[in-house]
């Protein structure tokens, strides 16, 4: 099969999709092949340009592989000590009203380090939006098991697989949030996919609306890979988050304007939208 | 000879890559192959075959933010070998 020029601009064609996203000074980065955190970034960087918002926005940025990318960022940030980012944020939002305030954690920074930051900012109604890169894993410290973890996830220091019996329980966050009343929008997206990013786009963007309403605290929760925390070779790692963390940690809307929806729910909904998906795949397109 | 058309085409910049081969799994007419070649990083990155569609899933999926995606105005032919 003969291949094709992919290094020029090609002529008589319309570009649909950009290299890096805008908000980003470089693409170049420092993290991982495979790594699923910088697709999670660029549905929220896309859409902060596309809600055009861009100068309003402040974001607060915890400890993690991702945070490599606050010199990179064209947004203004606040560092925070692990954990702590949606209490910052809180601070921000109550001093500027007006601001798009958001954080960005992972989940041995929000749901190990900083679960009560977390907790309380939701349960006050805070109107921030935090986003948390779930993997299952301390990635940044070399791959230990987190609060997040499935039973039987093998990790650092659950080589044979958390058990509960020894290790506990994993701590389905995003369900957890959604219980509280001061949360009024909670989602879960994923990155294994092209079509589970797009859908991961659209959270992001009901999550600001829902912050630039008024409306409480919002959550997006991300899966992401972590092919070196894992172990895992990169082509196999987006399999491997659908099927060990993704069937724990399910994919969806949990709370929609104050109702939370059940697990089953979720999987009907899963089931129509993957057709869905694929259609549009078939169709020629996933953008727009 | 039989033909294939192209609706689309991508722009690949291969230095960026790390060769993670997320991207060869993710494009649904598999037109995506990893090359032989290595870049200055020392990683394959992946090369075209004629079919693309535009439908920008190698972009959704690509970590080190390697693709542009185009559509053609008028899809593009090209002749292979059967
Ligand atoms: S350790 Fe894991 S989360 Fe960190 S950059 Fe590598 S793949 Fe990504
Ligand atoms: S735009 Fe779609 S069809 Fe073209 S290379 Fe990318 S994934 Fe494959
Ligand atoms: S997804 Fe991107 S980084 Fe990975 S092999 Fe494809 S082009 Fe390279």
């Amino acid at each position: 099969m003969p291949t094709l020029d992919t290094s020029t601009e090609p002529s008589g064609a319309r570009r649909v999709g950009d290299l890096t996203p805008d908000l980003l000074l470089t693409g170049e980065h420092h993290l991982c092949p495979g790594c699923g955190e910088p697709l999670a970034l660029r549905c929220l960087l896309d859409t902060i340009t596309d809600l055009e918002v861009t100068t309003q926005t402040i974001g607060v940025v915890g400890i993690g592989c991702y945070t490599a990318f606050t010199t990179s960022i064209d947004v203004d940030l606040v560092q925070a000590l692990h954990g702590r980012a949606p209490s910052v944020a809180t601070g921000i939002k109550r001093m500027r009203p007006d601001a798009v305030v958001f954080t960005l954690q992972g989940d041995g920074d929000m749901v190990n380090e900083g679960l009560q930051e977390v907790l309380h900012t939701a349960a006050r109604g805070e109107a921030v939006t935090c986003v948390l890169l779930n993997n299952g894993v301390f990635g940044e410290t070399g791959g230990h098991m987190t609060a997040t973890t499935v039973l039987g996830q093998r990790t650092k220091n659950t080589i044979d697989g958390r058990e509960a019996e020894y290790h506990g329980y994993p701590i389905l966050i995003g369900d957890l949030i959604s219980r509280l009343e001061g949360a009024s929008y909670v989602a879960r997206g994923s990155v294994h996919n092209a079509g589970a990013v797009a859908r991961t786009k659209k959270m992001v963007r009901r999550a600001l609306e829902s912050q630039r309403r008024g409306d409480g605290f919002s959550f997006v929760e991300v899966l992401t890979m972590c092919p070196t925390g894992w172990f895992i070779p990169t082509g196999e790692s987006p399999e491997y988050l659908h099927e060990t963390l993704g069937a724990v940690h399910v994919m969806g809307e949990l709370k929609v304007d104050g109702r939370v929806k059940t697990t089953d729910e979720l999987h009907t909904e899963n089931v129509a939208r993957q057709r869905e998906v694929e259609a549009r795949l078939a169709a020629g397109g996933l953008d727009g | 000879m039989t033909t294939i058309t192209s609706r689309g085409t991508v722009r690949i910049d291969t230095e960026a890559c790390k060769g993670c081969e997320l991207c060869i799994t993710a494009c649904p007419p598999r037109v995506l192959t990893m090359g032989s070649d290595l870049n200055r990083a020392g990683f394959h990155s992946p090369l075209l075959e004629p079919g693309c569609t535009g439908c920008a899933a190698c972009l959704f999926v690509c970590p080190d933010f390697c693709f542009e995606v185009y559509r053609y105005d008028q899809p593009v032919v090209t002749e292979v070998a059967s």
